[in-house]
């Protein structure tokens, strides 16, 4: 920092890290580069803390999960070219999963932009697709505007991933600090409902016989799900939820059928489809849930969407009635106007929703050592403030099936993406997000090799992450797939040549725990929690457990295989 | 349907990526887009003309306005509207047929705006109709190269 004429001059990069400091940034995932030079050397004088992964996929990665478990805006850093193109997977996992995050990627001189030069990769125009937003800084002076507005934009409205591109001359330049006024005026966070609309959910909610509450994602985001609770408590309304809505509504209480969809509970799928008044909070209509066929989705039902983002109404559904807002002031006032209204008449449908409920459990055997018995007994052993991390497979599933999670923010998965290797990093950052709570992993020996590197990132930092690795020597969701739907005609989904996996996590200097027989179960998971520091537990499961049950491709979400 | 759409968006280098990137990901067909600065230096506007219908281009609508650059969308289809393309087209001509061409430019209301020994070039302002029917009446004498802007389009006022 130098001093002129007693005006107070700064770098860009000192006036990047000021205005990250300005949004209550407490840390930031990054690996450093040639153009960050300016940077990663202002960082010595911040009080910005920085995680250094050790591949930047594991940065986005931990800034999602980092989000996913606060509601606060993740950040990472990447350097230009290869450090910028490293972080696509992440950016668009997080896009998906409307995950607010600030992404910051160092860029070539602004001399030599367009000129294929030394790690130049256009990463605004690779992102476009995938991000909320994103700005390429030509002039340092912009920085606290566009560091303000990109914030704004990640956090607020349906969140997403902003991306900042900073040229190293942008970073190293000497300037007078600017206007820090954002100028968004096509930017409109929609808020309270439309009155007459939410008057006439009530009025539909008073006439229908059969109604079922669908709630997704946006219930988290908006903090809706207290609110929810109460709605549904009061007019005894049954509750499904997705994969991304899963802990807005408490695992365990009466009102709740399960997850929706095409791995879901059994009575969700039957009571969505029979439902007469489907009221969607938060959720966008994925093919997940509908299996595609949207025009064969709740066709009995009068539909009412509530969502924040316009462009989701009639995407794929027809939509009775609705209604753009934030789902928390949504629901507020629709559980005012309830007030005016008879509560519906439900106890016949409760009847038949409890016979689904009873005559269709999530079934597996526990005379052996399977997937979910140890999914359950991470849930008996946890508390309710505890972190459950996921990767993408079979393991996912069954998680989401039979992990008892109470609050939002508790569970988080890679759910449209669908990325594997999102949960080791995503789990060390929803850790350093939240040190006083445990953080559990459950990943597959397929997912957990595709970010393995982040190991060495939790042991330097002493993460208490608790890695529970379910192996089955195979890549068991696409075996499944294949099993059923190509004949059992397998290929490309044995894992011959997977590691000795303690001993990796060992040469990390992470204790590791391997788990044979179903009598260990209990007593390892204990020792792994009760352990101050990192463990991986291992799990050997068979390779023909099934995630059931399943609807198959192109068929609709009733005709359900091993329900 | 043919719907026009006037979209008022941000004056800055990779506006127009975003907006072409949008309908090139959503598989919207853009059927001619023309793009200039306002009077407000800030701002340019799009006249974009997409092929959809009423479900579409409400999906079109609302896509364009999640844009951060995007500040209006106006549809202006259902309303009472001028709208004008321009087309800069080439003809070839001999002195046999010179006469006649020149005629049809006269019927059309079009203008030389350059002329050489074997081919006109003629300027023609209209709505796409009357452009369609100009190409198709001087087609037959050779019709060597066409310009066209697309349309655009503005409100008739209220008074």
């Amino acid at each position: 920092m130098s001093m002129n004429a007693g005006k107070k001059s700064l770098k860009g990069a000192t006036l990047l890290l000021e205005a990250l400091e300005k949004e209550g940034v407490d840390v930031i995932f990054g690996y450093p580069g040639g153009v960050l030079l300016p940077l990663y050397d202002a960082l010595l004088d911040s009080s910005v803390r920085h995680i250094l992964v050790r591949h930047e996929q594991g940065g986005v990665h931990a800034a999602d999960g980092y989000a996913r478990v606060t509601g606060k805006v993740g950040v990472c850093l990447a350097t230009s070219g290869p450090g910028a193109t490293n972080l696509v997977t992440g950016i668009a996992n997080a896009y998906m999963d409307s995950i607010p995050l600030v992404v910051l990627t160092g860029q070539v001189v602004t001399s030599l932009l367009g000129t294929d030069s030394f790690q130049e990769a256009d990463i605004t125009g690779i992102t476009t697709p995938i991000t909320k937003h994103s700005y390429l800084v030509k002039d340092a002076r912009e920085i606290p505007r566009i560091v303000k507005e990109a914030f704004y934009l990640a956090g607020t409205g349906r969140p997403g991933p902003v991306l900042i591109d900073l040229p190293k001359d942008v970073l190293a330049a000497e300037i007078e600090p600017f206007s820090t006024e954002m100028n968004l005026k096509g930017y409109h966070v929609p808020g309270k409902g439309d009155s007459d609309k939410i008057a006439e959910v009530a009025k539909a909610l008073s006439e229908c016989s059969k109604p079922v509450i669908y709630a997704g994602g946006g219930v988290i985001t908006a903090g809706a799900g207290a609110v929810l609770k109460q709605l549904a408590e009061k007019a005894s309304l049954p509750v499904v939820t997705t994969l991304m809505g899963i802990g807005c509504f408490p695992y365990g209480h009466p009102n709740l059928l399960g997850m929706v969809g095409l791995h879901g509970a059994v009575a969700a799928n039957y009571a969505v489809d029979d439902c007469d008044l489907l009221i969607a909070v938060g959720v966008r209509f994925d093919d997940r849930v509908t299996s595609g066929l949207g025009h064969l989705f709740a066709t009995r039902a009068k539909i009412i969407h509530i969502d924040i983002d316009l462009a989701e109404i009639a995407k794929v559904v027809r939509t009775h009635i609705p209604i753009v807002g934030d789902a928390r002031l949504v629901l507020e006032e629709l559980l005012e106007a309830l007030a005016g209204f008879q509560l519906p008449q439900v106890a016949e449908w409760w009847d038949q929703l409890r016979s689904w409920k009873n005559y269709y459990p999530m079934r597996y055997d526990k005379d052996r050592l399977t997937a979910q018995l140890v999914i359950e007994c991470i849930g008996e052993l946890a508390n309710e403030d505890t972190m459950v991390i996921t990767d993408v497979g079979q393991h996912q599933m069954w998680a989401a099936q039979v992990y008892p999670v109470v609050k939002s923010r508790n569970f988080a998965t890679s759910g449209g993406l669908g990325t594997m290797g999102f949960g080791l990093p995503a789990a060390m950052g929803a850790q350093i997000a939240r040190p006083d709570d445990m953080a559990v992993l459950i990943t597959g020996d397929g997912s957990f090799q595709m970010c393995i590197q982040e190991l060495a990132t939790i042991a330097h930092n002493k993460l208490p992450v608790k890695i529970v690795l379910l192996n089955n020597g195979v890549l068991g969701m696409v075996r499944q797939l294949q099993k059923y739907f190509s004949g059992e005609r397998y290929n490309q989904i044995d894992l011959q040549g997977n590691p000795d996996f303690i001993k990796v996590a060992e040469a990390y200097g992470i204790r590791g725990i391997r788990v044979d027989s179903l009598e260990q179960v209990r007593s390892a998971i204990s020792e792994a929690f009760e352990h101050p520091g990192p463990v991986l537990l291992e799990f050997a499961i068979s390779p023909n457990d099934d995630v059931l049950p399943i609807v198959p491709p192109g068929k609709p979400i009733t005709e359900m295989l091993g329900g | 349907m043919l719907h026009t759409l006037a979209v008022l968006v941000e004056n800055h280098p990779g506006v127009l990526t975003r907006v072409a990137g949008l309908f090139a990901r959503r598989a919207y067909n853009i059927d001619s887009l023309s793009v200039c600065q306002t009077d407000d230096p800030k701002l340019s506007r799009m006249t974009i003309v997409v092929n959809g219908d009423d479900q579409v281009i409400e999906q079109v609508r609302n896509q364009l306005n999640k844009l951060v650059i995007v500040h209006t969308v106006t549809d202006l289809t259902a309303e009472s509207v001028v709208d004008r393309e321009l087309a800069l087209i080439r003809i070839q001509v001999s002195p046999e047929t010179r006469s006649e061409v020149l005629q049809t430019v006269d019927i059309f209301r079009g203008r030389v705006v350059d002329m050489g020994r074997t081919n006109l070039t003629i300027e023609l302002t209209g709505d796409i109709g009357k452009i369609n029917a100009f190409i198709k009446a001087i087609r037959p004498y050779g019709l060597l190269e066409l310009v066209r802007t697309g349309k655009i389009a503005i409100m008739r006022s209220e008074t």
